[in-house]
């Protein structure tokens, strides 16, 4: 008895936690298709409508179109700049090695409140007006340092032999970087470049104090949290989930086919 | 060994990185420009307008460079049971969070490894919540816990709850969403430890006759602990300086305001620049202090 | 892009007065070394000794502390490895794994602007007989196959000196074998000059026209395989390739001939020409399957060294032949190989047996006893072997 509970009772467990993350998600989900009309409160009734329509709600897709933006952009910097740092904090000995990483760290132990109000307070005695050139500072801000962990333990597991191996076979310094070291690297710059632009979409509470009047998704949803939900908020919402959901699916998929190709060989 | 002295040859060349550092200087230069621009800088600026006072007969908002260090002393007497609150808070999410995420990622990084398939749609589903708006998924539970929702009439039914009892706006509810929202920061760094756990070392405590239990609790935890470290560090972290939870459009009431919500009203509605800097500097310079004793506590400092 | 072209043959490649220190050690010291065109040359030592980093300084990934590297009598220290007519088999392989096997082949000639890239690569697979695995990953291969791409890569580059950096290690006993043999075949085919770096002196002595033996960063002693196992002129050579017995004594007289060490109350002859040192202390040593069985004591025969009665102590069966660890008194305890010619051991733990061997099969160390530091290695057995002696000449005297 004692021993089939225990067999089922870690199983249980994490299925529950599981549907229970899953809760507010599918909640999310079904009410994109509610007729509602002003609040996205009650259940009235099912509709494609809002699903076919989705940019009929004023300013939802503009917020959308801006996040896309602000993201992109913010990604590009970040990663960029992340790169190169994970690369010079692994593959080279410096003084001040240990200053720079917890220069690094620091972002990542600082409350987003704090970073937000930080720069908002720059910006204020700068005298640099707020709206879209701010939000990307600080979104490439606070992706940075997640971009340097991901790509540096990238670094970490590249085998220094096969840059050597490039040098041995007549490979320049420019020529191992672009033709080795950047496509070997290339799975963890893509994996930064994503958690990235998740975090950048999905950013409140750093945007909050740096939009000025300019509208990213999740202030739009904000603002509209006190006046009312518009179901094409959950539309987008619900969208933008399949979407990232269907594209983690398919590499899980094809990096398990890869690996069974790979041992079907061997 | 007598070549221990020498050491190994081809590890010693391969693990003494080159030592060109022009070209490091070129690859940290504009991320160390960055985040001196945009980081450090700010975080001056916080320590410069914290000091600040208002300008004599100006408008709201208007502030000249000051030492009003007796700002700090206002904002402590004012909002230190928001401190409290947040600090306390986190803790209790920080909890709960891996009360729930121990067991889920043992399961699926141990006892699901025979099954890869199960693996990663598990995996996937911990983390589908970075995948939907952090309001929007923080309002569905508003929803879910609304008093004219079933779960209220069903616990008033049970008499859990009183007849005049909520669930939003309390102090349960802010810690319930703290507690769901960083829930994936917590399972993720927990399962890359336990994914990397060698079974065989669970059957070597089994072979030396350790009980299940046993072998859990000396084998599998303390290698565990990384990871464990870093997602208490994951959750606490955001979850102490969080201001949506606790808002009154989410979860909380004004009963339930934490120190994040002072500063983001001072800041942006009241533009009470000083009390609101003034608190970023406490809350971060509290933050810090937490992580550096828990972190030296836990003896897991090259974790960082 | 277009430097040097393929090396019409090997050349020359000489280090002279190569130092190279690490933070905390020295990996090489002084180090002078010719290796002539065209041959097949091994440095051989265990891990630590400096061989790896001898080889790295040559292939340019490492910079030497001083000293100067020649191929084919050009100076090449100064020279980045990029433009280096020299190409490396790593130990791991290094093969990009996110290129074909073509594509691995064709990388140097690619870089260095060489026409028909793909072609030479195909002919160079055919070489190794992989060219029907070209569209491949390196990772869909199996470990004999990617150590075939690995030469493949450096070889189809005709690089004056091919490096190769233990590139066998990783494979099984049996492929080990195979891949040896063909490596042999492949150097006499393309006649290029192969530097071979590894710890297995099978590997070595099977490949090389000319062994280094190399320890502490030093080079230890020189010459063709059958010279150094039948010669050797130190203790750490005596060990490290194949075993030896080994015995300290005093020289009682020097003849033109042959020279006799006291070895605890036991003359043994050793050829004056295969001694390195005709006066004082000395050691000197027997490889052990020169060592003959007695069931009883053999007649004294000249131009023979006679050893017993011992006590054997161990008997283990290798397959060829089986070893006997015998106790002699005053001696210490003395290994024999013998050929297993019949079926079973002619002696048994606890029976009592004699030695003989030639004296032309004796040799005699350079190793001054005095110098050598006490306990300092474990692979040096000229210290053990002293110390054993004073060990056993305390016994005897209690006795």
């Amino acid at each position: 008895m004692k021993l089939s509970l225990g067999k089922w009772l870690l199983p249980l467990y994490s299925a529950l936690a599981l549907i229970f993350i899953m809760i507010p998600i599918a909640y999310t989900f079904v009410f994109s298709f509610n007729a509602s009309v002003k609040s996205n409160i009650v259940w009235v009734g099912f509709t494609l409508d809002n699903w076919i329509n989705v940019c009929q709600a004023q300013g939802v897709c503009a917020a959308f179109g801006t996040s896309l933006l602000v993201g992109a952009v913010a990604t590009v910097i970040a990663t960029v700049l992340g790169t190169a740092m994970a690369i010079a904090l692994v593959r080279f000995k410096f003084r001040g090695r240990s200053t720079v990483s917890l220069l690094l760290f620091l972002p990542m132990a600082t409350p987003e409140v704090v970073l937000g109000a930080g720069l908002a307070a720059q910006f204020l005695s700068a005298g640099v007006p707020k709206g879209l050139g701010t939000i990307i500072i600080a979104h490439a801000l606070f992706c940075l340092s997640f971009v340097v962990v991901t790509v540096k333990a990238r670094v970490a597991s590249l085998d220094p032999a096969l840059e050597e191996a490039g040098r041995d076979l007549y490979g320049s310094s420019a020529q191992v970087f672009m033709k080795i070291t950047l496509p070997l690297l290339m799975p963890g710059i893509i994996a930064a470049a994503l958690l990235s632009f998740a975090l950048s979409f999905d950013d409140f509470i750093i945007t909050r104090f740096n939009n000025g009047s300019v509208e990213t998704f999740p202030v739009f949803v904000y603002t509209a949290a006190a006046k009312g939900m518009p179901p094409e908020a959950n539309v987008i919402a619900s969208a933008v989930f399949l979407f990232a959901l269907i594209l983690v699916v398919v590499s899980q998929l094809t990096s398990a086919a890869r690996r069974k190709r790979l041992a079907q060989v061997s | 060994m007598a070549f221990a002295a020498i050491g190994s040859n081809s590890t010693q060349t391969e693990q003494v990185p080159r030592r060109r550092s022009k070209v490091a200087i070129i690859l940290l230069l504009p991320g160390l420009a960055y985040l001196a621009l945009f980081f450090l800088t700010p975080l001056v600026s916080l320590v410069m307008t914290s000091l600040q006072t208002p300008v004599e007969f100006g408008d709201v908002g208007q502030y000249q460079a000051a030492f009003q260090i007796e700002n700090y002393a206002i904002v402590v007497g004012a909002y230190w049971p928001h401190f409290l609150r947040a600090f306390g808070y986190a803790l209790a999410a920080t909890f709960f969070a891996l009360v729930i995420s121990y067991p889920l990622a043992y399961f699926i990084g141990v006892k699901a490894r025979r099954w890869p398939l199960l693996q990663a749609l598990m995996l996937t589903l911990v983390i589908a919540p970075f995948f939907i708006s952090f309001l929007l998924r923080t309002l569905a539970w508003k929803q879910l816990m609304s008093d004219d929702s079933g779960l209220v009439s069903a616990l008033k039914t049970l008499t859990i709850l009183p007849a005049d009892g909520h669930l939003t706006g309390t102090a349960f509810s802010v810690i319930f969403g703290l507690t769901y929202n960083f829930l994936p920061f917590m399972t993720l760094p927990i399962y890359t430890t336990l994914e990397r756990l060698d079974t065989r070392y669970l059957e070597a405590g089994a072979d030396l006759y350790a009980s299940p239990f046993t072998t859990f609790w000396r084998v599998t935890v303390p290698l565990s602990m990384p990871g464990v470290v870093s997602g208490t560090l994951l959750t606490f972290i955001p979850a102490s300086g969080d201001y949506i939870n606790a808002s009154a459009s989410f979860l909380g009431s004004a009963q339930t305001q934490m120190v994040g919500n002072v500063i983001e009203s001072q800041f942006i509605s009241l533009l009470n620049y000083p009390q609101a800097s003034a608190l970023s500097v406490l809350l971060m310079g509290l933050i810090l202090l937490i992580v550096a004793l828990y972190v030296k506590r836990s003896g897991t400092e090259d974790l960082l | 892009m277009a430097q040097s072209d393929f090396a019409e043959a090997g050349a020359d490649l000489e280090l002279v007065g190569i130092t190279k220190r690490f933070p905390g050690f020295t990996a090489i010291d002084e180090l002078d070394l010719l290796i002539p065109a065209g041959s097949f040359f091994a440095l051989l030592g265990p891990s630590g000794c400096g061989k790896t980093t001898t080889l790295r300084l040559v292939a340019g990934l490492e910079e030497p502390t001083s000293g100067r590297i020649l191929i084919g009598g050009k100076d090449v220290t100064g020279t980045k490895s990029f433009k280096r007519p020299v190409n490396t088999v790593f130990q791991s392989y290094a093969l990009f794994p996110h290129m074909s096997v073509l594509e691995n082949v064709a990388f140097g000639l690619r870089r260095r602007g060489i026409s028909d890239a793909a072609g030479k690569a195909h002919e160079a697979l055919r070489l190794v007989e992989l060219d029907h695995l070209a569209a491949r990953k390196p990772q869909q291969l199996s470990g004999g196959q990617q150590q075939r791409v690995a030469l493949a890569r450096a070889v189809v580059n005709r690089p004056a000196l091919l490096l190769l950096d233990e590139p066998l290690g990783a494979l099984d006993l049996k492929l080990r074998r195979q891949m040896q043999l063909e490596l042999k075949s492949i150097q006499s085919e393309v006649g290029l000059t192969f530097l071979h770096v590894t710890h297995d002196q099978e590997e070595a002595m099977t490949m090389a026209d000319t062994v280094a033996v190399m320890n502490k960063g030093r080079i230890e002693q020189m010459g063709a395989p059958e010279e150094l196992y039948e010669l050797p002129k130190t203790a750490f050579v005596a060990n490290f390739l194949g075993q030896s017995n080994l015995f300290t004594g005093d020289v009682t007289s020097s003849e033109k001939a042959s020279i006799i060490v006291d070895v605890g109350g036991v003359k043994i002859e050793v050829p004056t020409s295969r001694a390195q040192r005709h006066t004082g202390e000395v050691t000197i040593g027997v490889r052990p399957e020169k060592l003959m069985l007695y069931t009883s004591a053999p007649t004294a025969t000249p131009g023979v060294n006679v050893l017993g009665p011992g006590r054997v102590t161990d008997v283990s069966f290798s397959g060829v032949s089986t070893q006997y660890l015998v106790a002699v008194p005053g001696l210490g305890v003395i290994t024999v190989f013998a050929q297993n010619m019949e079926f079973g051991p002619v002696a048994h733990i606890g029976e009592e047996i004699w030695m003989s061997w030639k004296v032309e099969h004796g040799f005699g160390l350079a190793d001054e006893p005095g110098i050598v530091p006490r306990f300092s290695a474990d692979t040096d057995t000229a210290t053990i072997a002293t110390q054993r002696r004073h060990q056993l000449l305390a016994e005897i005297e209690e006795g």
